[in-house]
């Protein structure tokens, strides 16, 4: 594994994520990726009803391995592309232990990937 | 934080760097998303969002980052093109110079104008897109006529809420303190976050209504804002919401009354606010008696616990403001709606305070030129605007023509013959800005010549146009976007031209090239900058340079306007209505012959006042919730965002869908007695099981483009099943979110065929 790999995260404080897809098509640009390609892909989860008018609903933008594949940029141009447009920002691109401390204090409705 | 001074930047590879502010076409409301587009070779080799920008923050939508695959989309237009009369309907165009395209249509103008006046020329306009403040000049001054149209039934789009405003508080337009005024944004000293925002009727995340930049919702949130939203489906905002009215579509106004109730009768409103700056509170107190919880409840199926709950919370939230969708305007009841809303807004003491509603000035920002474009015609011409003198409360706030009287005017010839057409930028037949678009594609094929001004080819240019003039984008031009449509103007951005594909103009380029030839006196402008550089100097101090430099502007505002004498023309303090107070018994409503109160009406087709008919259509039909893909009729070509939302969309409840036999993606005809349209399934338990909700905006750009296709347009065209003419007692408003239908399963899309 090269150093960036076992270094940085993409942290989603997916509680704000409304679902704009910005990151997706952010990245599907600055990546030159074709219509059924993607950099990251934003998940659906729900909406299902916990308790009555109570809903389970997020989003979730995931990352791919196409993350990293335009060798015209440097790493993690492509996913601070993506984190830039994000229109909840809530997205973040940084050394993974600090996106571990930040997720500790931001509570539910986190989570790291490795990128 | 100060944007650099320098707007235009070259870069080591030969590229060019040009910040501007985003507007349309390709559309969005006026937000003035901040961008830096990068041109090489005539390509727009890169799209990105402008950190610098105080409101979006680098930020961008989705229908902007694929701005590239919009301006160099192998279908746009970039000539102009001509066809003859004979071939309307059919793809058989010829590519002319822009000075072939005057030779034929300035000859034209003069001979309708000499033979049947200039009334027999009418300007269509659209919706949201630069257009929309462009289409009344090209209409009063470039081509002389009185009879500009927004064609949808009752006004139904931002119009009846200006006209409300107008009307009952005398200022532009009311909406959330967003902090859009300051550098700084909220941490600016002079904002308080608001502890309340309620959602009314919109969705503002996917929307970006009339120029709010939606997700400072979510900023606000983050802060610690809390929200209600009042909606008959449930959001994902919903979600995030500490409550969510689910009402039965179109009985908003019940609602709001219900609230006034509750507020009013625990004495719990604004006593200073309402002693000293409200008219007719005895009256609305009397009123509200009629609007208790329980039966309102029995109204809008919003339990009554909820709705004192919700009520008492918007009265002691301190501030607390509310934000009103599209769903006032889609209510033949609206204005009442509105009424009920502003009232509200007022009694609370949360109307122009720190993290309240915050007001535009009466006048609209770059509002004067519009206005002062009417010189160009005679009192006798203005007169004779269509619906004009039969609707005085739409005909006294809009410059336009009354949009169902002049279907009327089309089908009847009377009071006159309209004669020649010119759509700038409306693809009204699709299901946009029109209800009934069959009844206005058979009406208006008896133009005996039309100009349409767009970018791609639409169904409705396909079927009507006799000269296409084709529209540059945002990209592609100068000029300026002001949010609010300049009623309530949080920031003032420049539209800088980073590049030109083609032979195309913006739409003020037409107005001023047309009018140099027609009525030179009104466009004395040497070019495009000159032009912003004259409306912007008087009132704001700067010119067209300066603001490109600037790179956004954001107006001062003062709270508490009313105290100061800052709304009313005499600098008397007050708000600048007829008593010089809030009314909310409203004098004028009641002098055009409607009720001074707010008052619930049921919708024209519902469960209570059309019982038999709902037996056959069982289903409350709701439309127009928007995609972030799209706006209106546009993207359905850009294959990025078709990937994401391929197909018009019916959300329906599992047990509906059950007891249906429907399956989650099946296509779906829904249909009542005024039209049919096929959709997709959404299966969903967020939406009420007596409701669906039925996407809009639907024609298909891969489709045969001929007639009797038109790319598909009739196919999925909700708009049909919304009838014409079901308007308010003062012209506005119309059934768009509350009609009622019945769904049955198709075996496929091309299972049935749609014709009209």
């Amino acid at each position: 594994m090269s150093e960036k790999e076992t270094k940085n995260g993409l942290l989603i404080h997916y509680q704000w994520c409304t679902g704009c897809h910005a990151c997706e098509v952010a990245i599907k640009k600055i990546l030159n990726l074709p219509v059924g390609k993607h950099g990251i892909k934003m998940l659906e989860h729900g909406p299902w009803e916990v308790t009555p008018g109570k809903f389970e609903w997020d989003y979730l933008p995931v990352p791919t391995q196409l993350v990293g594949s335009n060798p015209e940029l440097a790493p993690g141009e492509d996913v601070k592309f993506a984190v830039k447009h994000c229109n909840a920002k809530c997205m973040e691109y940084g050394p993974l232990d600090e996106l571990a401390k930040k997720a500790a204090e931001l509570g539910n409705r986190v989570a790291i990937f490795t990128v | 934080m100060a944007m650099s001074k320098e707007w235009k930047t070259e870069n080591e590879d030969g590229s060019i760097t040009v910040r501007t502010s985003a507007w349309s076409p390709p559309g969005d409301h006026p937000v003035g998303y901040g961008m830096k587009l990068t041109v090489k070779g005539g390509k727009l080799i890169k799209v990105e969002g402008d950190e610098e920008h105080p409101i979006s923050q680098g930020r961008l939508c989705v229908r902007n980052l694929t701005l590239a695959d919009y301006v160099h989309h192998p279908s746009r237009i970039l000539t102009p093109m001509k066809r003859k009369l004979e071939d309307r309907g059919k793809n058989k165009w010829t590519k002319i110079s822009w000075d072939e395209a005057w030779d034929i249509i300035v000859p034209k103008i003069k001979e309708f104008k000499e033979k049947h006046g200039a009334e027999s020329i009418i300007v269509f306009g659209g919706t949201g897109r630069q257009a929309c403040i462009y289409y009344y000049p090209l209409g009063f001054a470039s081509i002389g006529t009185p009879n500009v149209c927004y064609p949808l039934s009752g006004w139904s789009c931002y119009g009846p809420r200006c006209s409300i405003t107008d009307y009952v508080l005398g200022a532009g337009y009311p909406e959330i303190d967003y902090a859009g005024f300051y550098e700084d944004r909220y941490d600016d000293p002079r904002f308080t976050l608001p502890e309340l925002i309620v959602e009314w009727g919109k969705n503002a995340l996917y929307s970006n209504p009339d120029g709010f930049f939606g997700h400072a919702l979510i900023d606000m949130m983050k802060r610690g804002t809390k929200m209600i939203h009042i909606d008959p489906r449930i959001t994902w905002l919903g979600t995030r919401c500490e409550e969510v009215c689910q009402l039965r579509p179109g009985t908003d106004s019940a609602l709001g009354l219900g609230f006034l109730n509750v507020i009013i009768n625990e004495e719990l409103y604004d006593k200073d606010f309402v002693e000293n700056w409200t008219y007719g509170f005895d009256e609305l107190k009397e009123r509200v008696q009629e609007y208790s919880p329980e039966k309102v409840a029995g109204i809008t199926w919003v339990p009554a616990d909820q709705i004192r709950r919700c009520a008492r919370r918007m009265a002691t939230a301190k501030p607390c403001s509310i934000q009103w969708g599209l769903a006032t305007d889609e209510n033949p009841n609206g204005v009442q709606m509105g009424h009920a809303i502003l009232s509200l807004m007022a009694i609370t003491g949360n109307l122009d305070v720190p993290g309240g509603v915050t007001i535009g000035p009466p006048a609209a920002l770059l509002g004067k030129w519009r206005v002062e474009t009417r010189r160009n015609l005679s009192e006798e011409l203005w007169e004779k605007r269509i619906g004009a003198a039969e609707w005085p409360a739409l005909s006294t706030a809009m410059a336009t023509t009354h949009p169902d009287e002049t279907l009327d005017t089309l089908e009847s010839g009377k009071p006159y013959k309209l004669r020649m057409g010119w759509f700038n930028s409306s693809n009204f037949i699709t299901p946009t800005c029109s209800a009934q678009p069959d009844r206005w594609y058979h009406a208006l094929k008896s133009l005996e010549f039309n100009v349409v001004q767009d970018i791609f080819m639409t169904p409705t240019a396909m079927a009507f146009g006799d000269i296409f003039l084709p529209v540059s984008t945002f990209a592609e031009q100068d000029g300026v976007v002001v949010t609010h449509f300049g009623r309530n103007a949080v920031t003032l951005g420049p539209i800088n031209e980073a590049l030109r594909v083609g032979d195309t103009k913006s739409d003020i380029e037409v107005c001023i090239e047309l009018g140099k030839k027609l009525h030179p006196d009104m466009w004395d402008y040497k070019d495009v900058p000159d032009f912003f550089t004259q409306q912007l100097e008087p009132e704001l101090g700067v010119n067209f340079d300066k603001l490109r430099e600037m790179g956004v502007f954001q107006p001062k505002y003062i709270y508490k306007k009313y105290e100061k004498g800052l709304l009313r023309g005499d600098g008397e303090p007050g708000f600048n209505t007829v008593t010089g107070m809030v009314e909310l018994s409203s004098t004028l409503f009641e002098a055009w012959g409607d009720d001074a109160l707010p008052y619930f009406k049921e919708p024209p087709y519902s469960p209570i006042s059309t019982p038999e008919l709902f037996k056959e259509y069982p289903l409350i039909l709701t439309t127009g919730a928007r995609k972030v893909t799209s706006f209106h009729s546009e993207h359905r070509q850009i294959a990025v965002l078709r990937e994401i939302d391929p197909d018009p969309e019916v959300e329906l409840h599992p047990s509906t869908a059950k007891t249906l036999g429907i399956n989650h993606g099946d296509w779906v005809l829904l249909e009542n007695m005024f039209g049919k349209a096929k959709l997709r399934a959404k299966v969903t338990p967020t939406i009420h099981p007596k409701v669906v909700h039925a996407t809009h905006g639907w024609w298909f750009p891969e489709k045969d483009a001929e007639e009797p296709s038109l790319f598909g347009v009739w196919q999925s065209n909700i708009n049909t099943l919304v009838p014409h003419k079901h308007i308010g007692k003062l012209g506005f408003g119309c059934p768009m979110k509350q009609m009622i239908c019945k769904a049955s399963r198709l075996d496929s899309f091309d299972s049935y065929n749609i014709e009209v």
